[in-house]
Formats: structure tokens, sequence, C-alpha cells
């Protein structure tokens, strides 16, 4: 049996769970709807955009691509719970492809973000953001956060096979959190002290965000820098890099659980 | 190698760093049959199940499961068993239908053949009326049935039980027991691992004691107890009779030395065939003129060949 088509078993097994229980990601939605509002509403008042322009069509795109990277949580606790299990070891004893089992995860997360994506487009649109880059550049934004979902789907997977104590998994939730906020996706690296700006400008969050920012043709708080010319280039760059390690590290995890 | 023969290993080792799992693990299965595999935990019982699997690679040694060899042939392999891992490896938020319609299709199945054959191993299973529930609202014996159907999808040449009945509750080892058998009796070889010398008893035709990582002993139930001595009977006397004197008169009788057990008045006598001697003893008893409070014949168990066995292997 083909590789893909064991893939595309092992997603609809994931997709089927959501129809079993709609509310595991009704809250993972619900949960990142909250922190949209807190940052647009709550905290949004006291936050300036260097360079001007409105505080909630800067922060949509940045909200868009955080949610893209705490995915990388959903990945690694799902693989490490079958692992943990014993439902990995159930599909290895099957005549399916060693790629089938990631591949049927990678189809499953994907189909999940970009449904996350699209609930979150539609809010934001409904809170007042506003898409003034044109159909291509938007099109071409929203492959940039797929591309980042994708990335990290790899570090998750190559973190649940490698490390299958619920400690890691719960290592990965403590993880996202400073990583995500230490990046331009909520606040401008601009408003920074100096060395924290550059670290938080060189992470691959920041570049997503500012990318998606250009192209939806919202304020980017990007006055100069690298990321002023190049985060569409660095957007592409860094996801193809974490995939280009990734991806034959979990390959690896993979075939190590034979060791 | 040989084709009676559905799984072969031999010299099988396997190392997790300082632990030498499987130590020239030697086994041999005959098609057909059910081979309990016995151990204390530790043995390398599910480590020896993993490898002939194909779930693990072996450092040295050769394997071949249904004429494929383990290694070289592993999809092949695949193809032909069936595991059942000691943890209830199912989905727990899809139904059991569910499962067994994904375990099909993986397994190369069309969508309409899975399902055929889903609901003709919920029948099988006696799950049909719990086909559409979550997993997760499923009893341990109904979870381990559902576990052993998702192996059963190919009507597999050998089928890996892990410690089927671990943590199960008897009248669920009862009705996991007799779904073993009725597997069997259809034709495929069953590797059973367990801890419970009961079990291997009940199911296996042939046990394989496993101790540190290599096959210690390996026979019928009924050769295994032959190898720790005959059978013992054991004759208790009422408390005003003395015991000497009976004790040696029935010794002459059953040609065995007398065991003497004056706390429980009581004399024991380690005898080759344990229905003729108490014939013997009887009659003895009988010409003597003594009624005994209690007789019994008590074959040899396995726990006896069991500690036997791995006291022998922590001797050497």
């Amino acid at each position: 049996m083909s590789t893909l088509r064991a893939g595309w078993v092992i997603t609809q097994r994931d997709l089927a769970h959501w129809v079993r229980q709609p509310w595991a990601p009704i809250f993972g939605l619900l949960f990142t709807v909250m922190l949209l509002l807190i940052f647009g509403f709550l905290f949004g008042g006291a936050i300036s955009v260097p360079g001007g322009g409105d505080y909630i069509e800067f922060l949509l795109p940045g909200m868009l691509a955080l949610s893209m990277m705490f995915g990388v949580e959903t990945t690694a606790t799902a693989m490490a719970a079958d692992a943990r299990r014993g439902i990995t070891d159930r599909f290895r004893s099957l005549p399916i492809g060693s790629a089938s089992v990631s591949l049927g995860r990678v189809g499953a997360d994907m189909v999940n973000s970009a449904a996350e994506l699209l609930v979150l487009i539609v809010g934001g649109l409904l809170i007042g953001w506003r898409i003034t880059g044109g159909p291509a550049s938007a099109a071409l934004a929203v492959l940039l956060l797929l591309l980042l979902r994708f990335a990290v789907l790899w570090i998750g997977i190559f973190v649940g096979l490698s490390f299958r104590g619920e400690g890691a998994t719960m290592a990965v939730q403590v993880l996202v959190w400073p990583i995500g906020f230490l990046s331009t996706a909520i606040v401008s690296a601009e408003t920074m002290p100096g060395w924290l700006g550059a670290v938080a400008s060189w992470n691959p969050l920041s570049a997503t965000a500012s990318a998606t920012r250009q192209l939806f043709g919202n304020p980017t708080g990007i006055t100069d820098g690298p990321l002023a010319d190049g985060a569409v280039w660095l957007a592409l760059g860094w996801p193809v890099l974490l995939i280009a390690v990734f991806l034959p590290l979990s390959a690896r995890a993979y075939r190590k659980l034979r060791a | 190698m040989s084709t009676d023969h559905t799984l072969t290993a031999i010299g099988l080792r396997k190392r997790y760093g300082d632990v030498q799992a499987l130590d020239g693990f030697d086994l041999t299965v005959a098609a057909g049959t059910i081979h309990g595999l016995l151990g204390p935990n530790g043995a390398g019982k599910s480590t020896a199940v993993k490898a002939l699997a194909t779930l693990i690679d072996y450092d040295e040694g050769e394997a071949s499961v249904a004429g494929f060899d383990v290694r070289r042939q592993a999809v092949q392999v695949r193809r032909r068993i069936g595991l059942v891992g000691q943890h209830a490896a199912v989905d727990e938020i899809l139904g059991g239908r569910q499962n067994l319609v994904m375990f099909g299709r993986l397994y190369g199945l069309s969508t309409a053949a899975a399902r055929t054959r889903a609901d003709e191993l919920l029948a099988t299973f006696d799950l049909t009326g719990a086909a559409e529930r979550p997993v997760s609202t499923y009893s341990g014996g109904m979870r381990r049935r559902l576990d052993i159907a998702a192996g059963l999808i190919l009507t597999p040449a050998v089928l890996f039980l892990d410690e089927p009945t671990a943590g199960l509750d008897p009248r669920a080892r009862n009705e996991v027991w007799e779904s073993v058998r009725e597997i069997a009796g259809r034709g495929t070889t069953v590797l059973l691992t367990t801890q419970y010398l009961d079990e291997a008893d009940q199911l296996a035709s042939r046990i394989s004691v496993l101790n540190h990582g290599r096959v210690v002993a390996s026979d019928t139930p009924a050769a295994l107890k032959r190898q720790v001595g005959g059978d013992r009977v054991t004759v208790t006397l009422p408390l005003r009779q003395p015991l000497d004197e009976p004790a040696k008169r029935l010794s002459e009788a059953v040609g065995a030395p007398a065991v003497i057990d004056a706390e429980a008045h009581s004399v024991t006598f380690e005898v080759g065939a344990g229905v003729t001697a108490l014939a013997e003893i009887v009659r003895a008893l009988d010409t003597l003129g003594i009624t005994p409070e209690d007789l019994v014949l008590r074959r040899p168990t396995l726990d006896e060949v069991f500690l036997t066995l791995t006291e022998k292997e922590v001797a050497r």
C-alpha cells in the first residue's frame, strides 16, 4: 500500500477525533481568539506602533504567525502520546511505508492549522482588521504562514518521537511562550532594548509576522534593519532551514525507534 | 529454514546500554500451535516479541517468521503477523468499529472490504453492541478483545500477544483465553508472553521459559513439570495414630522415601506415577487398618518448575 494512502488513513483518524471530541480544537481556537482580544483591546491601547499605524492592524498578522508557531505543541503532544500508548508501535507493525505515520500527522495538523487561520482571519476582519495588499499578496501571506506551520511540524514530530515522556511535551508547552513573545509578533522590536530587539528580529516567527504584515498591507512597526527589506525572503528562508534540519532529524528519530 | 516451523529464532542478541536484553535467544514454534513465552519481569519477553515482529532490530542472530527473514524481508513479515502489545494500542477516542476499519485500510483493504471485515471481527469478539461507542468507555476486557481483533484483520499466520491479560480481572481473562483458543483453532500460530504460569498452562501446548534474555527450558507443560520431579502423595493421619510405623510401611509399598511432617501429622512421598502410588497407599492403609484424615495427590505446579529453572540460572 502506498505511503501516501496510509498517511491519509492516519490523517483521517485525527479528523475523526474532531468529530468525536469537537471541544478540543474549539478550545484551542478560543484560546487564540482570547489572546487576540487580550492584546488587541486590553493591552493594545497602551501599545504604539513605531512608524505609525493601527495596533489591531499590526497585531493580527502577528497573532496568525504566533498561532502557527504554537502548533508545535499540538504536534509534539500528539506524537508523544501515540508513542507512549503503543499506537505508534502498532502502526510500525503494519505493512505501510515508514513515512506514513509522520505524513498522517502532517496532514492532520495542516488541516487543523488551515482551519485555525481561516477562523482568525474572519475574526480579525470582524474586529476591524483590513487587508489592503491585494489578493495575490494576501494569498502569499497565507502560504508563508502555512509554511511556518509546516516547518514547526517537523520540530514537533522530532520532539514527540525522541522524548516520549510527558515532561518533554510540558517543556515544549512552556518554551513556546518566551519564544513566541520574544519576537515581533505582538510588539515591534524597535520598542525593545537594543540587544533584545536584535534577538527578537532574528526570531523566525518575526520574519513570518513581518512578511505577512507587508503582504497584507498592514503597518510593520519596522523603520530599519534586515526585516525592513528582506522579511519575505527571511519568511521563506527560516522555515526552509528548519525543515532542512528537523525533517532529517525526525526521519532519524523514527528509524531509531528500531534501535 | 524448516517450513513446519512458522517461527524460528537462532541466537538473537540485543543490547540496551548495559542491559543484555536478549542473550542468545533461541526459539522454534510449530505452525498452528500456541507457544507460551514465560519469564519474570525484565527477562526479555517483550524485547523478543518486538524483535520477531520487526519493531526493533537485533544485534546478532537469525530469525524468520512465516517463511520470511525478519530483518531482510520485514515488509513481507508485517503482512503476515498481528501484534498485540502490552498496552491496548487502540484509539481511545474512536469507536471500536472505526478502529478496526482504520487498521483494515492500513493493511491495504479497500474501505468497503475493511468495513465488512470490521463487522465480522466485532461479531466474533462480541463487540457489535459497543461498536460505535468510544473505546474510552470500554471495560478492560472489551478493550483487550478489540486490541486482539485489530491484530487479526488479515488472519495472520502468526499472532504475537504480549501479556494479553495483564491487569484484567479473572472474568475478562477467561474471555481473552477463549478468544486465543479460537484463533489458534483457525490455524493461526500464537506466540504468547506471560508472567502468569496458569495462563501458559491453560493455553500453551509448549512453553519456553525465559530468563536473562535466554530460553532456559522449552517443552510441553507436562514435561516441564516432570523436570522438577514426579507427583507427590501426602497422607495425613489421625492425631492419635503414631506416624513412624505407618510411614515405614507406606514407604515400602510405594518404593519411595517418606518425608514426615510432624506438625501437620502427615507423610509425603515423591513418586513417579501418582495414581498407581495412590492405589498402593490405599491398599497398604487398608491392610494396616488405618483410616487417613486426608489423602492428597498433587502434581508439581508450573510455579515450582519456574522457580527451579530460574534459581538454577541464578546459581550458575
